[in-house]
């Protein structure tokens, strides 16, 4: 015999004390994910799509704040681009599109990124690239990021999008929330170009007191719903409108966290490194009793 | 107790055969692709696009490749560690595969994802909420366990063959010794490594299934549920053995052996209780969260439930319970391709059919780019495993002599 049982077993009870010891140092390590923060402070954006005239403002600027390809200014105000509903993309972190509805006439509604408190994206991130940082914003760090748009696969809103033309450094591209101009006290370039007042810049909290308020003083012009108050665990955009928009604009969504049952899973499979340790116990206790058993089946 | 006395050896056929040639062209049509991919971008050569982020890149190449190489644990874990001697013949083949198979399970994430020069990252940045973050981790870790595994064959093959030419002769000694030391080493801690291989092959399974759970209702409600762990988890186990008898059939098929007609037959037996707790708890899942009521429509969605239930499971489990279909190697082989395709197929569903984003515009259908490359990484898999078993003594080939104990893992031959 190469080795003796007693070898084994000395051996194997070394992995075990190691892999225990290992166990006992890595939860901070392993827990040691992508920065998410949930402030109490954190701000939001209330936007009141029956306040909105479909200007696309909004689009211009956020190309400019954002170095992307801007047409000209005059460009903006053609309305052929509502023909189709469009999507936020590379180019176009946020779009305005105009939704008819027979019963209430038509809408336009500004999209882009809603900035979860709980954010799919940043629980499913592989390297843990994405975060949300205290002022509420979902920001990412494309230096970390690989590319393997599991972002995209986790988001309940559709809003990642990737530079899929793009041989060398494609980014994942979505709405920022201005990080880098909130950082320095502006306010972000949609909310501050907005002619109308359609988007409200402020405290989250403050921002569902203002439309409850709202809705409460003019009943009649608002449908009795504040979407992004609950979906997914609440999201940093708010909209009011004069329709129900899950379901049309908005997909219909629970108000559980969108990654709680995926995280459950992945800790319960993990918990303390146990389920992996004790599984290997096991093997490791069969691979030994069956050595013996087929010894002496050898001697027969 | 001298019956059917068998050794790993080199096997000794010619490489090239017709369909070896036809194998090499889809290879080559693959790597054409392959290469537009990594000059033009992914988006190029793939449909993929932000509404469908995820193709057959992720789904059959990474998903279904890396279920279908289950046989490498399954075998080990029969093999080594329940020790059970006569399937020792099929453990080196099933080894080879599932480190040809998670080699390329590697590729293909190298393949798919954007800025694949990152693709270290993971090592050094986690995240342990990621489902991903964990397949990453341990696919990692398994395909070194898996070379390292393959390693005493290596060492079989060349110890005390080490024949450089020319100046780099002087360097056989010293390889050889190298070869003897490593051989050594490598059978005393062996155990180790195989009962990792195991544990990080039920890691990374169930995390496999638990990639999905995260993208919540945006996959159809006949595969979304909690326990898609689990159910990744049965159906790797449960086509392991299939996926080695399939392999096995062909292989001797293709070099003109005798197919190991006994020891397929009684490995198949495990294979009809193995798919019917994958069965049942798919079953039991869809009537638990009622999802059944999705099969009264019938649409594209429900027809591929049907098919992947009905063709992939039902049908050879029902084979796979027949005495005759077990001793029979036609038999052996139909109801092994079956399980084969029901779990391709169920790889297939979850990435793809399932998936269903709130503002898709049109559906993703796979590009004849990913199509090209998925084969061609199928085709460059059959050819190494042709190379390897030519070079390695992997496959067992019948012999005279008494003493054929097989080198490898743990040694039980007295010294």
């Amino acid at each position: 015999m190469a080795q003796n049982r007693r070898d084994f077993l000395k051996t194997l009870a070394t992995i075990g004390v190691s892999t225990g010891a290992i166990s006992a140092v890595t939860p901070q390590v392993a827990k040691a994910g992508p920065t998410n923060i949930l402030s109490d402070n954190r701000m939001g954006v209330l936007v009141d799509a029956t306040v909105c005239i479909g200007c696309r403002k909004c689009e211009w600027a956020c190309q400019g704040a954002h170095d992307k390809v801007q047409q000209d200014f005059i460009e903006y105000e053609n309305n052929d681009v509502f023909k189709k509903a469009r999507r936020p993309d590379t180019n176009n972190l946020t779009v305005v599109n105009k939704y008819d509805s027979e019963l209430l006439g038509s809408e336009t509604i500004k999209l882009q990124c809603m900035h979860c408190d709980h954010p799919a994206c940043v629980s499913a991130c592989i390297v843990g690239a994405l975060s949300k940082e205290e002022n509420g914003s979902v920001i990412w760090d494309t230096d970390k990021c690989i590319g393997c748009r599991y972002c995209m696969v986790a988001c309940p809103f559709q809003v990642p999008a990737l530079e899929y033309y793009k041989a060398l450094d494609p980014k994942i591209v979505k709405c920022d929330f201005c990080f880098e101009r909130t950082k320095e006290g502006n306010l972000p370039a949609c909310v501050e170009i907005c002619p109308v007042e359609a988007l409200t810049y402020g405290k989250r909290e403050d921002l569902l007191i203002e439309a409850k308020k709202r809705i409460k003083n003019h009943s009649e012009k608002y449908f009795n719903y504040i979407y992004g108050e609950h979906e997914v665990g609440g999201t940093a955009w708010l909209y009011l409108s004069d329709k129900e928009l899950a379901g049309e604009v908005f997909p219909k969504l629970g108000n559980d966290p969108a990654p709680g049952v995926s995280e459950s899973i992945q800790h319960g499979l993990f918990a303390y490194f146990v389920p992996p340790v004790a599984l290997y116990a096991l093997l490791g206790g069969i691979m030994w009793l069956s050595k013996d058993k087929d010894k002496s089946e050898e001697k027969l | 107790m001298i019956k059917h006395l068998h050794k790993p050896a080199p096997i000794t056929k010619k490489y090239f055969t017709p369909g070896v040639i036809l194998i090499s062209l889809i290879a080559l049509n693959g790597l054409v692709f392959l290469l537009g991919r990594f000059i033009f971008g992914i988006g190029a050569v793939t449909n993929l696009n932000d509404q469908y982020p995820w193709g057959i890149w992720i789904g059959l190449d990474v998903g279904a490749g890396g279920a279908l190489a289950a046989g490498g644990f399954t075998t080990a874990a029969l093999g080594h560690i329940m020790h059970r001697d006569k399937y020792e013949t099929i453990i080196r083949p099933a080894l080879l595969t599932a480190m040809l198979g998670y080699t390329f399970v590697a590729v293909g994430v190298f393949t798919d994802i954007g800025r694949w020069y990152n693709i270290w990252h993971p090592l050094i940045m986690w995240n342990g909420n990621s489902a991903l973050f964990e397949v990453g981790i341990c696919v990692m870790f398994y395909l070194t366990v898996l070379y390292i595994e393959f390693l005493p064959i290596v060492t079989e093959r060349f110890m005390g063959k080490v024949n450089l030419p020319g100046i780099l002769s002087r360097l056989n000694k010293p390889i050889d010794r190298l070869l003897h030391t490593l051989d050594r080493g490598l059978d005393r801690t062996m155990f180790i490594f195989i009962i990792a291989g195991v544990v990080l092959s039920c890691l990374h399974q169930s995390s496999l299934g638990t990639l999905m759970v995260v993208s919540g209702p945006k996959m159809h409600p006949l595969w979304q549920t909690p326990v898609l762990p689990l159910l990744f988890l049965l159906s790797a186990i449960a086509v392991g053995f299939p996926m080695v008898i399939m392999e096995s059939l062909t292989a001797s098929h293709s070099f003109g052996l005798k197919p190991e007609k006994e020891v397929l037959t009684s490995l198949s037996k495990f294979v009809a209780p193995l798919l019917s707790i994958y069965l049942l708890g798919k079953i039991s899942d869809m009537f638990i969260r009622k999802t059944f009521v999705y099969l009264y429509e019938f649409n594209t969605i429900s027809i591929l439930f049907g098919i992947e239930v009905i063709i992939g499971v039902i049908i050879p489990l029902r084979m796979f319970l027949s005495k005759a279909v077990r001793e029979s190697t036609t038999g052996l082989y139909i109801a092994s391709m079956l399980v084969i395709f029901g779990v391709l197929m169920n790889r297939f569903n979850n990435f793809v059919t399932a998936y269903n984003p709130p503002y898709a515009l049109e559906p993703y259908v796979p590009s004849i780019g990913e199509i090209s490359v998925t084969l061609g990484f199928v085709a460059i898999e059959i050819l190494l495993y042709r190379l390897f078993v030519k070079i390695f003594p992997v496959i067992s080939l019948p012999v005279e002599k008494v003493n054929f104990k097989t080198k490898y893992a743990i040694r039980r031959n007295s010294k």
